[in-house]
């Protein structure tokens, strides 16, 4: 089939070849280049010239070698066996990669992203005779142990279902259904295919409510997520954009999760194949690589496939999503991807905007974020695709271009703070500089499903912090002992607050993740406190006294000992602190 | 058409004359189809071969760059010769003990050693699932990397250093005691020295000597007097031999390479050359990309003994650590080391900042089994104190230090101790892991035990009010 010769090389620059002597090649035509075929794609087309982006290092290309076109954008095999799998930004399965090329990745290597050997279960949903639409349910494959694969009408087809096999094992290849559309007969198997760049079409957008409960106490408690929302992650290096985005594609409660590794680290996709199989889900009690799908584009892979990536991984999740299911997707790191777009923009010599981007940056990132939503699905289920994408700032400075844009399109915002992380206090989520345009939207949900007095404590214990700031500029100048007790009890709150409900260590069994109830129970526990510190306070006891009552050491430890399963512990701790100030107010009062 | 091996027949052919030659570049006109970063030699009018690389081809010129410089070459005189394959490298085990220039060519007297393989200098991308974790715990004697920012095999570690500060003195001190717990093993170094002077090359060489371990050391200079081209090839020539060394001969090689920022302001040379659209500072916009092809070159391998472990040393211009080089490092690398002039102004070494430093492969390398159980919490307590020091200090600076309260007094004394004792040490102080842990609890003493909120009850029992035993 590669036998198509659309035009020859006229010059090579990294990625990027201009063609010469094209014919009849498409704008995002999927290409190959050489007598190693290395795989490319048509970005431009002028006059009886073209210019294409090589997923693979060019080393030898020559002017003059063939270019061969395919017909068809670059697109995706959509069906059973993406779960549990890594590919790289064009979806090659690394794992077959390895199996044919070693330890290296060698060029001009191809396998088959869909194993074709393997042999699925497949139950019918529907019989012969009906009509079926765009999206619509056709039968069901157990893909994990716990994911359902829903085998739907691809989202162009439409018809009378002439013939749909019984239930039995089928490869993804194998005719399962037969479809009589306006325009001829179409034969449906487990496997469809998708192109990248193209959004995939749902019935309609729905509003988001409903939170993306992530285990992480400063997300879910003070700038929540919802399913089918987009938060940047921005932070200098180290201060914990991948640990972050790492916890959440451990214990959040989406049903799929895709990690899409975008230029950066070989060790952390590594760390995610040895880890994630070990975990266990909190929710469903199986492997958390059963619902996960990685895409792995490191640094030192060709940055053409570091640009496609991202499409990749959201074109895997929309797939998902349309089988009714709730997806996140993480993409680490989204500025990798626009200084792919920055170097193949440079390499074709465009002309550049900011610090070098091309002027089209922020319709990339608007596009990007724009795959995220709360859906109604073709065939009427709900699903969502969640985007939480990782930006890092040169210098960590947060007014570079990428943040900058990034910010116009995403409605959350978690900015991790070098400070923070250098004093060890993780996760560094500022909670001054952050926001969450959710948080209304969410709150309901709070309301009912954990405890009302959720949005009270939590607006409560923002406004500490905000006076915490101004009585620390004070301390600045004049040091702590210059304030009152009253004042000075705010910042001891404020403290605790950070210490006990804040930090949170991603590596202490009972702390990486914390249900909602213990969550709102923490800070119940803390806001009691505050309350019952101040009255003491008011009434004539002292500061030092108070810290001295021994709940306290237990309120800073309580998140390593009570166990999500262990609430009434709180009561016990409750009941002790109050005991303990009750005794002060006796004695001091 | 013209494929590879019609090509490689063209290998011969020899074209006369450059259509233009600027700074290390040099353009050739009516060529053959000439590949995208193949090999080139250039011969001068004295018959000298330089060697270059394809950076740019086209149906109509070919922009070559040319690793030993263009001095003394003329538009006329100069002949070039396509190879028809990329730049390579002979690689063998008989390497080690040797000193080469930048591209891999003795410069100490002897013969060229017998290769066993000829890889492509550039290597190719580790698959991610070939990769093993890397876990296994690297003592390195020195209290400040085995406490708190923890070397472990197969991860790259920058210093991040300034201009008189002593990063040699560091990262020789690491090659000389770097040992894994638990025995000897099969150890390499491979040595990459970038537009460094002379007399930094004589004292590595030297102190590989007096540990008698220079028979285990590759060394590529590419000085400061050698054209500054030759840099960017220096790094990959040694991360040639280093793969070559841990993944077909099973050694644990450490590759140290000094200094980056040399190397990235040839890099920067180059764009600047070609008029590409720079990005911050006139470096290119691919200069993270390029770096992360050198620092991605290091870990482990499944099924493989050996490993890479690199320590590449940068200085900051201007000691800013916002500055390109240092901040892409840091977004490639897995942590960084990063010394503080004011420290070394006051005499410590090693004079490693405490907050800004960070060990990424720590978490998974330390504790039981590994260093000692109270390792992982201890070391986030000093930490948590530490900077809650330099809070005090800041107060201090404002309201005076006889303001402050003696809790915060407490914490300027334990801020002493942690930076005279524990961080400062000899530049032939071999710690084990236990003096350094058990001097990190003899910090934490000095504070009261209220204050430790990182540490368990238990932890506190054995090694605060105890003696260390359980
Ligand atoms: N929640 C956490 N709990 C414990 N440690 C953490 C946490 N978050 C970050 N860290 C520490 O910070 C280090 C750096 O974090 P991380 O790798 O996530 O940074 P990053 O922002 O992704 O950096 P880069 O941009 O360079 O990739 C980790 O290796 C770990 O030591
Ligand atoms: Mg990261």
């Amino acid at each position: 089939m590669n036998e198509r010769i659309i035009g020859q090389v006229k010059r090579v620059s990294g990625p990027v070849i201009e063609a010469m002597g094209i014919t009849d090649a498409r704008m995002l035509e999927l290409v190959s280049v050489g007598e190693s075929r290395l795989t490319g794609e048509v970005i431009k087309l002028s006059g009886s010239g073209a210019v294409i982006q090589v997923y693979e290092e060019t080393t030898g290309v020559a002017p003059y070698d063939n270019i061969y076109g395919t017909g068809l954008p670059l697109s995706l095999e959509l069906g059973p066996g993406l779960l549990g799998t890594i590919y790289d930004g064009i979806q090659r399965p690394l794992t077959q990669l390895r199996e044919l090329s070693g330890r290296f990745i060698e060029r001009g290597v191809s396998a088959e992203a869909l194993d074709r050997k393997k042999a699925w279960g497949f139950v019918p949903a529907l019989a012969a005779g009906v009509d079926v639409a765009a999206g619509a349910v056709i039968g069901t494959v157990q893909e994990t142990s716990r994911i359902e694969h829903r085998i739907c009408v691809p989202p162009d087809v439409s018809g009378r279902l002439v013939s749909i096999s019984p239930a039995g094992e089928y490869r993804v290849d194998e005719t399962i259904a037969v479809v009589e559309t306006s325009g001829g007969k179409r034969e449906l198997s487990l496997m469809q295919r998708w192109p990248i760049r193209t959004p995939r079409p749902v019935a309609q957008r729905k509003p988001l409510n409903i939170p993306l409960i992530t285990g992480q106490r400063v997300i879910d408690t003070l700038f929540p997520l919802a399913k089918g929302g987009t938060v940047a992650i921005p932070g200098g290096f180290g201060t914990g954009k991948t640990m972050t985005q790492h916890a959440i594609a451990k214990w959040c409660d989406a049903d799929i999760i895709v990690y899409i590794g975008c230029g950066e680290r070989g060790n952390e996709m590594t760390d995610v194949l040895t880890e994630f199989p070990k975990l266990v889900d909190p929710r469903t009690g199986k492997s958390l690589m059963e619902r996960t799908i990685l895409i792995a584009n490191t640094s030192n892979m060709p940055v053409s496939a570091r640009e496609a990536s991202i499409y990749t991984g959201v074109t895997l999740a929309e797939y998902y999503r349309d089988q009714g299911y709730h997806v996140a997707v993480m993409a680490d790191s989204t500025s990798r991807w626009a200084e792919a777009l920055r170097e193949l923009s440079g390499r074709m010599e465009e002309m550049p905007a900011e610090e070098g981007f091309p002027a089209y940056l922020p319709t990339r990132i608007a596009e990007f974020y724009e795959r995220a939503g709360y859906v109604e699905t073709l065939s009427g289920a709900d699903g969502s695709v969640t985007i939480i994408g990782a930006v890092s700032p040169p210098g960590g400075d947060f007014s570079e271009p990428v943040t900058q844009h990034t910010k116009r399109f995403v409605r959350c915002f978690w900015g991790l703070d070098r400070q923070l992380a250098n004093a060890r206090h993780y996760p560094a989520i500022s909670w001054l500089d952050s926001y969450s345009e959710y948080l209304d939207d969410v709150t309901p949900w709070w309301d009912e499903r954990v405890g009302p007095e959720w949005a009270t404590e939590r607006k409560d214990m923002m406004e500490l912090l905000q006076k915490e700031v101004r009585l620390l500029q004070v301390v600045k100048l004049v040091g702590p002992d210059a304030l009152p007790d009253s004042q000075r009890f705010v910042i001891e709150v404020c403290t605790m607050f950070k210490n006990a409900f804040l930090q949170q260590s991603a590596f202490d069994d009972i702390d990486r993740y914390s249900t909602v109830e213990k969550q709102l129970r923490m800070l119940s526990i803390i806001m009691a406190y505050w309350r019952r510190g101040q009255a003491a306070i008011k009434r004539g006891v002292t500061l030092v006294k108070i810290r001295r009552v021994k709940a306290v050491q237990e309120i800073v430890k309580m998140k390593f000992t009570v166990p999500n399963e262990s609430p009434e512990e709180f009561d016990r701790i409750l009941a002790r602190m109050e005991r303990g100030i009750d005794q002060l107010e006796a004695i001091y009062a | 058409m013209l494929d590879e091996a019609r090509r490689k027949l063209m290998s011969g052919r020899e074209y006369v004359g450059a259509s233009k030659i600027d700074g290390p570049l040099v353009f050739v006109r009516k060529t053959h189809p000439v590949g995208y970063r193949e090999l080139v030699e250039c011969v001068d009018s004295d018959g000298k071969v330089r060697l270059g690389m394809v950076l740019d081809t086209s149906d109509e010129v070919v922009v070559v760059q040319v690793f030993e410089g263009t001095n003394g070459l003329t538009m006329p005189g100069t002949r070039t010769r396509f190879r028809g394959k990329p730049l390579t490298v002979g690689v063998s085990d008989k390497m080690l003990g040797r000193v080469f220039d930048g591209l891999g060519r003795p410069i100490d007297g002897g013969p060229s050693p017998l290769a066993d393989a000829e890889p492509d200098i550039n290597g190719r991308p580790i698959n991610p699932t070939a990769r093993e974790y890397p876990r296994d715990f690297i003592q390195t004697g020195i209290s400040v990397i085995d406490g708190m920012n923890t070397l472990i095999r197969g991860q790259k570690l920058p210093i991040f250093s300034g201009n008189g500060l002593p990063h040699n003195e560091l990262a020789a001190q690491i090659a000389r005691q770097a040992k894994l717990r638990g025995g000897a093993t099969d150890f390499a170094v491979v040595f990459a020295a970038m537009g460094v002077k002379h007399d930094v090359a004589r004292f590595f060489t030297k102190s590989f000597e007096e540990t008698g371990t220079l028979d285990n050391v590759a060394l590529f200079l590419s000085l400061a007097d050698a054209p500054s081209i030759e840099r960017i090839i220096t790094p990959r020539t040694a991360l040639t031999l280093a793969e070559h060394l841990a993944y077909d001969r099973g050694l644990h090689v450490l590759v140290v390479m000094t200094d980056m920022s040399n190397y990235c302001e040839s890099l920067r040379e180059i764009s600047t050359l070609r008029g590409e659209i720079p990005s911050r500072k006139g470096y290119p916009g691919y200069l993270y990309s390029d770096l992360a092809e050198l620092y991605e070159r290091s870990g482990m391998i499944k099924g493989v003994k050996g490993s890479i472990t690199q320590l590449p040393i940068l200085t900051m211009p201007n000691d800013d650590i916002s500055h390109p080089i240092p901040d892409l490092s840091g977004y490639i690398t897995e942590g960084q080391i990063v010394f503080e002039r004011e420290m070394s102004g006051r005499g410590i070494y090693p004079p490693v900042a405490g907050l800004p430093s960070l060990s990424r492969l720590m978490k998974d390398g330390i504790g039981e089994g590994m260093t000692r159980d109270d390792h992982p919490h201890l070391a986030s307590q000093l930490f948590a104190a530490y900077s809650y020091v330099k809070d005090v200090r800041n107060l201090a600076s404002v309201i005076g230090e006889e303001e402050l309260t003696p809790l915060d007094h407490q914490y300027l004394e334990f801020g002493e101790f942690f930076e005279r004792r524990f961080v400062n040490q000899r530049k032939d102080e071999d710690r084990t892991i236990e003096q350094t842990l058990d001097l990190g609890w003899e910090a934490l003493q000095l504070l009261p035990a209220e204050e430790l909120h990182r540490v368990t009850e238990e932890e506190l029992n054995v090694h605060y009010h105890g003696d260390g035993q359980p």
